[in-house]
């Protein structure tokens, strides 16, 4: 269903690697099953044959990986983004994580990425999976083929996906496209119309099915401190289990907080959360908060931009007219 | 052997729960999920929960003592009580094996985990056969057998009875405790279902999947193998894959500070984690490589050895399923053994 082929990708690979414009591709590689990509690096022409995939499954956002990667050696990286990959990338240079000099990003466009999660509700046992605009045909073990519409499997990131134009690139592969008008923020509305009890209720009954598994951070491109407070034995806050049912409302919101301004909505946390937990709708909250009160603002759409909350402008509004005191849902 | 028609299963539930809690897999937000059965809890269609019955013996946190602390004096308070009776349906050959697997490190070996203990002895576990296995199974490879899982009782589920077969004392005095809405019958439904299990475990992607490569004694043949760097270059080093395992067993533990005294409680670790197991001298892996090769190699390795080669893996498939890298014990066994060529 993407309409840039893994052919095409390898092609370009080898070309940079062969033409000595990068010593090493970081890509997506193929797995036991037709669905699960692993990201990797890839340094010759023959790993990349064997290896490289791309297409409906290639979920991962590659940009957090180049903290490391730009480290390791000198030479430069390729490295494959889909579009809203590329918002992390400029958020990431902004805040100075990665050495742009050491980077060829390489744009992919995308057509929105099934979500493993969605597809296996829909289909037991599966073999093999054809993807067109409309439909995912899935080839099962035990019920022949089971067709189901192709959004009903989308990730919900890609239902609501905020932009097709990649907005870092050294070179793209396939066509160039648009930010796209999406509605994004309607699940937030709809939670902030709830009652204070009902949204309490509603965050207690999805938080409290954390394991602390600590997938969201760790994926998370905005998640970059070398020590993370809660992995700190000297912090005081560190902890490996949640000690009450509801002790997750701690570690989610201050990551929330801790990723205000910087989060670009790629939302990686909530695709990979084995308890299906919407976290994405917390980060999303404050990206709509600030919108609303200082101004319609993207983490990652440029490189060196400063989001409001660390910014200072005479026009600022001031603390009192951002809460209503008094009011029970400020 | 008794059977139940599908139709009073819900019978069948509220009877056991009558005298003890009963859990059933059940649908829920994060997916299947085993639930306290009240009247009206519906039995899933899933193949199997997003966790296993690891949880109702070594649950992720728990309180182990209490200290009182007045002026110089420190009271030490055993919380332990006796555990409520309960019941688990519903469970998977693979799930049921992990307690074996958990058995052998907090029952059979010095010493005795009386948390644990205390839990298994007040459980007792209604095994499920799987009649449609998904891609992500392969317990096979382990020797667990889908078709004949192990536990208190044995149950298979046809297209329009429950059959139940009791294997344990315990099993035995649970079922004859339900005789009265249950009813003899013969093994032929269930034999028939035994040999279409048998016959679709053959066609699962991963049926050739073998432990030959592994077991005691591989130490030195895997541990500076350079495919761990290659292996583990994506790891985010979290800890779903530890926490969705039915096998893994690591925890910490910690006291809590509260006003008048101090709760130790203990809470599950992951090796995948950058502080597990830290020493004073700072600790013995630094590195994701070093930490993901120890998840692996107790599994595949370590594990057998101490155990008369059973290994710590049962095929579950959650890992395969839940890595946000999709990264897992398969990939990593025929990377190993040298069988993958990189082809699906």
């Amino acid at each position: 269903m993407q309409e840039v082929m893994r052919d095409k990708l390898v092609a370009k690979a080898k070309e940079l690697l062969t033409g000595g414009v990068v010593t090493r591709v970081l890509g997506w590689k193929r797995g036991e099953f037709c669905y699960d990509l692993t990201p990797g690096i890839f340094k010759s022409a023959d790993e990349l044959d064997k290896e490289f995939d791309f297409g409906d499954f290639a979920a991962p956002n590659l940009s957090k990986y180049l903290i490391d990667e730009t480290r390791k050696e000198d030479g430069k990286v390729a490295v494959f983004m889909k579009p809203c990959d590329t918002y992390s990338f400029n958020q990431l240079l902004t805040e100075h994580r990665i050495d742009r000099e050491k980077v060829y990003v390489i744009g992919v466009p995308c057509e929105g990425m099934i979500d493993n999660k969605k597809l296996s509700a829909a289909a037991d046992g599966i073999k093999n999976v054809a993807v067109d605009y409309e439909n995912v045909v899935v080839e099962t073990l035990w019920d022949g083929n089971v067709t189901v519409p192709r959004e009903s499997v989308l990730a919900e990131r890609c239902l609501n996906c905020k932009s097709k134009k990649h907005v870092a690139l050294d070179e793209l592969v396939g066509y160039e496209d648009e930010i796209t008008e999406c509605n994004r923020f309607d699940e937030v509305a709809r939670l902030e119309a709830m009652t204070p009890e009902e949204r309490f209720e509603f965050w207690q009954g999805e938080l409290s099915r954390c394991i602390r598994c600590n997938a969201c951070r760790d994926v998370c491109p905005a998640c970059t401190c070398e020590k993370c407070v809660f992995d700190n034995p000297s912090s005081g806050v560190e902890s490996k289990a949640p000690s009450d049912s509801f002790e997750e409302k701690m570690f989610h919101i201050i990551r929330a907080f801790h990723v205000t301004g910087r989060c670009t909505d790629c939302g990686e946390c909530s695709r990979v959360c084995p308890q299906n937990i919407p976290l994405h709708l917390l980060n999303r909250k404050f990206i709509k908060d600030i919108n609303e009160l200082w101004g319609e603002y993207q983490a990652g759409a440029e490189v060196g931009s400063r989001a409001p909350l660390v910014n200072y402008t005479f026009d600022d509004m001031e603390p009192s007219e951002a809460v209503e005191r008094g009011d029970k849902n400020a | 052997m008794r059977k139940i028609s599908l139709d009073k299963l819900d019978l069948l539930f509220a009877k056991i729960a009558e005298n003890q809690s009963l859990y059933i897999p059940s649908d829920s937000v994060e997916g299947a999920k085993f639930t306290k059965w009240t009247n009206g809890t519906a039995l899933t269609n899933e193949l199997n929960t997003v966790r296993g019955i690891k949880d109702f013996f070594f649950p992720q946190s728990e309180d182990l003592m209490k200290f009182k602390m007045q002026g110089k004096n420190i009271e030490v308070i055993d919380i332990r009580d006796e555990h409520e009776d309960f019941v688990i349906f519903g469970a998977r050959a693979c799930d049921v094996r992990a307690m074996t697997v958990l058995d052998n490190v907090f029952l059979h070996a010095e010493p005795v985990d009386t948390y644990y203990k205390n839990r298994r002895e007040h459980g007792i576990i209604m095994s499920l056969a799987c009649t449609r296995p998904v891609e992500t199974c392969f317990c096979g490879t382990f020797g667990i057998d889908a078709a004949n899982p192990e536990g208190d009782i044995v149950c298979h589920k046809t297209d329009d009875a429950l059959y139940m077969n009791a294997v344990s004392e315990k099993g035995t005095a649970l079922l004859d405790s339900l005789s009265d809405i249950t009813e003899d019958a013969d093994t032929k439904a269930v034999d028939e279902q035994k040999a279409l299990i048998k016959e679709r475990m053959t066609k699962l992607p991963l049926a050739e999947l073998t432990t030959d490569a592994f077991g005691g004694g591989k130490t030195e043949k895997f541990f500076d193998s350079p495919e761990w760097a290659k292996l583990s270059e994506s790891c985010l080093g979290c800890g779903t894959c530890t926490f969705v395992c039915p096998t893994c067993q690591c925890y910490d533990i910690r006291d809590f500070k509260t006003n008048d005294g101090v709760v130790r409680y203990r809470c599950w670790d992951s090796c995948m984690y950058s502080q597990f197991t830290r020493m004073a001298h700072g600790n013995n892996r630094n590195s994701q490589k070093e930490r993901f090769r120890q998840r692996f190699m107790h599994k595949l390795v370590y594990y057998p050895e101490n155990n008369n080669g059973m290994f710590s893996c049962v095929g579950c498939g959650r890992c395969l399923a839940k890595c946000p890298i999709r990264m897992n014990i398969v990939k990593v066994m025929k990377a190993l053994e040298g069988t993958d060529n990189g082809s699906n």
